[in-house]
């Protein structure tokens, strides 16, 4: 693999339009962009003078607020617009929400949306970069960059690695982009759901499948567990949150099957006694506040890189 | 004038056996005689390219030409003039109007409307149960005597298994057939896309072959015990596919379509060109190849009866939604008939008498419709193809009111030349044939 020197694309709209290469680049700029934020003054001059739109269709805190912070230490000037305050309640259409921001001609679009593939129908009308900041069940590129950055922190590498990815995978974007992200990146990935929560199309990507927690953490390197909405425990496809746990659940007991030094993930928030025991969760495995930290880094990365990469990294 | 001789033009008309060249001879609106070196006498003599085909009137039992009430998807008007354009004569248009055509005075309105305004035949298909639904049987008599050729739910299935004994025992009485939308609901559940890797990495909630299938087997199940004669419409996963041959090799009265997308398209459309298309959305939805291969098989052995298209159009900014919020549907009827020459008969899967048996005969049959061949003294019905003419489809083009085609961009072999209802010639294909014609 050969790190790329650009993007082809103007937008990030998903893990699986790119290639090894862009996502190299992209985990080597976050690199200089994490050094930023170790300073006294954690600002660049880099996006000074752009303007990004934060556009949330659907409610996010921590997705929103990395953003934010990584726009500002790239002095970018950012607004924010969420459903609550918009015409989208009042039954616009996303192509005339769309020529609104247009109008006022923002270089980029960070979009959150519940709809799988808002994002790339508004790239098609839109002269803004789109950034995909979690579309639906679809994609959630930036979540996938900052996993690789941290899992590339703590391991050195990815290729060769096997990857278990835990939790509610049918409903998951972060599963379906890090899916993308892995194979295309060379590491071995096991999916382990209830078969209730499973999605078809898997196995034809290279990933293992299975229902068997024990299976799926034996020998793992990284364990990422998803969570599993409470919605989805008194319905027809869980039983109850007790059984979840019982078979799902991540546990130290079940962490002494994993490869020594392995690291548990988790892209939050998390059902604590759900899908991880809190021994786990706060346990030496777990580095799921470096990708909260990393993913300020990475976002300023896609960010910089978009923009055409000018300005130097400050 | 005093009518058109068509002279030495193929004819295909396999319900009276004819495939080659005979002379037609239109008087009056009428087929006044067919055969070969008929007399003039007077009639305007007409010869057409050698490689046009001249077959009966082409006749779509699908549509939903949404007036009364979504005149800004479609009226009758431009629903009929879109199907003059493609070839047909007649359409048999869906209940899920607003109102819904669940009451005589509904149809009624249909037909009047038709007689004013419409290019082609207009045969309305009336509800089954009041408002669509699923609770009380329509007054099918009355509907009936209004003009209603058969009874659907269409847009929903029918609701119970108990309904539809019902109208098929009901209907029966009236010779109608009961259509069903097959889909059991609470497997399709809020799904948008066909069940399967396509839809699964795409984040969108799929539903999968089986929400019809099982309801084709209660469906045909139910025919089994009545005797009464059940359509499915649209059909578009194997598993379907295999019950209604089961059903036909068991003597049960069941007759099933295709649409033209279910056996051009996959899923596959679904990520094409960056993804999302919502003219890639429609109930049912796009299937995998394996079902869009057994499509092509069934419509090669007999095993269905009829090409329909479930012509389905919606406004430009309804279809501009997110995809799982965005309306079901494409518009068909000015794409069907390329698109069988293309991919069916220049593919080899079928010859021209079973592309006319599809789209022509058999829809009658299936409607007990009048029309389906060339009989003298019947109304000359006629659709006069061009096999071998090469067509772009232009979305802006069609003369439905609306655009939400797939198709959009696509060449394809085979097009329409011209369409007669009742010895007049509705639709001209100026590319191919001039304005003496």
């Amino acid at each position: 693999m050969t790190t790329a020197t650009t993007l082809r694309s103007r937008h990030l709209l998903g893990i699986r339009d790119l290639e090894a290469g862009e996502i190299d680049l992209i985990l080597e700029t976050a690199l200089a962009m994490k050094e930023v934020g170790a300073r006294p003054i954690k600002k660049v001059p880099t996006l000074r003078g752009r303007t990004v739109v934060n556009l949330f269709f659907e409610p996010s805190t921590r997705t929103r607020m990395s953003f934010e912070l990584a726009e500002k230490r790239l002095s970018a000037d950012t607004l924010g617009m969420t459903t609550t305050g918009s015409s989208v309640v009042k039954g616009e259409t996303l192509s005339d929400t769309a020529r609104t921001i247009e109008a006022m001609a923002p270089d980029m679009i960070v979009m959150r949306h519940a709809s799988s593939g808002a994002p790339h129908q508004l790239a098609r009308v839109c002269r803004a970069s789109i950034i995909n900041a979690g579309d639906g069940t679809h994609e959630h590129p930036t979540q996938a960059l900052l996993d690789a950055f941290t899992i590339r922190e703590r391991k050195g590498r990815l290729a060769g690695l096997r990857v278990a990815i835990i939790g509610d995978l049918i409903h998951s974007r972060v599963l379906r982009s890090n899916v993308w992200l892995l194979t295309k990146m060379g590491a071995q990935v096991v999916a382990c759901a209830p078969a209730t929560l499973m999605p078809a199309g898997l196995r034809e990507l290279g990933v293992e499948v299975t229902h068997e927690i024990d299976t799926a953490v034996e020998g793992a390197d990284v364990i990422m567990m998803l969570r599993v909405q409470h919605e989805r425990m008194h319905g027809l496809y869980l039983p109850s949150a007790r059984e979840y746990f019982t078979y799902f659940g991540l546990t130290p007991a079940r962490m002494r099957l994993a490869a020594p030094e392995a690291i548990v993930m988790h892209p939050g928030p998390m059902n604590r006694g759900v899908e991880i025991d809190s021994d786990v969760a706060d346990g030496p495995w777990s580095v799921i506040l470096d990708q909260v930290a990393n993913g300020v880094a990475v976002r300023m990365a896609v960010l910089y890189l978009l923009a055409g990469g000018e300005g130097g990294e400050g | 004038m005093s009518g058109m001789l068509l002279k030495s033009v193929h004819v295909v008309d396999p319900a009276a056996g004819r495939n080659g060249r005979f002379d037609v001879l239109i008087v009056e609106g009428k087929v006044s005689a067919i055969g070969r070196d008929l007399p003039a006498n007077g009639a305007k003599v007409v010869e057409l390219p050698p490689s046009f085909v001249v077959t009966p009137g082409l006749i779509d039992i699908h549509v939903h030409l949404r007036e009364p009430g979504q005149e800004h998807k479609e009226t009758i008007a431009t629903g009929t003039a879109s199907a003059v354009a493609g070839g047909f004569t007649a359409v048999a248009c869906m209940p899920n109007t607003d109102p819904i055509n669940d009451n005589a005075s509904v149809t009624q309105f249909i037909v009047k409307r038709a007689a004013e305004t419409a290019l082609a035949r207009v045969y309305p298909i009336g509800a089954v149960s009041i408002g669509q639904r699923g609770e009380q049987l329509t007054e099918i008599g009355d509907l009936h005597a209004a003009g209603c050729v058969a009874i659907t739910d269409d847009g929903r299935p029918i609701a119970t298994a108990l309904l539809m004994r019902r109208a098929l025992e009901y209907a029966s009485m009236f010779k109608m057939p009961v259509i069903d939308h097959c889909e059991d609901p609470s497997i399709k559940g809020d799904g948008v896309a066909h069940e399967g890797a396509v839809a699964a990495m795409l984040g969108l909630k799929g539903m999968p072959g089986a929400a019809e299938s099982v309801m084709v087997e209660r469906d045909i199940s139910m025919a089994e015990l009545t005797g009464g004669h059940v359509h499915i419409a649209h059909m578009s996963a194997r598993q379907s596919l295999r019950a209604v041959r089961a059903g036909k090799e068991r003597g049960i009265r069941v007759t099933a379509e295709v649409t033209p997308h279910h056996f051009v398209l996959t899923d596959d459309a679904l990520a094409r060109h960056g993804g999302y298309d919502t003219n890639t959305k429609m109930n049912p939805p796009l299937r995998e190849e394996a079902d869009r291969a057994a499509m092509i098989e069934g419509l090669r052995d007999g095993s269905i009866d009829v090409i329909a298209t479930d012509h389905a159009p919606h406004h430009a900014d309804e279809k501009a939604l997110e995809f799982d919020r965005a309306p079901f549907g494409i518009v068909g009827l000015e794409t069907a008939v390329s698109l069988c020459f293309d991919r069916l008969v220049h593919a080899g899967v079928i010859g021209l008498p079973r592309f006319v048996e599809l789209l022509s005969t058999n829809p009658a049959r299936v409607l007990g419709l009048p029309g389906g061949t060339i009989a003298e003294g019947a109304p000359a019905d006629l659709s006069i193809l061009a096999p071998d003419a090469t067509v772009t489809v232009h979305a802006s083009a069609l003369r439905s009111k609306s655009k939400n085609t797939p198709f959009d961009g696509w060449t394809l072999t085979g097009a329409v030349a011209a369409t007669i209802v009742g010895g007049r010639v509705v639709y001209r294909n100026p590319e191919l044939l001039t304005s003496d014609f």
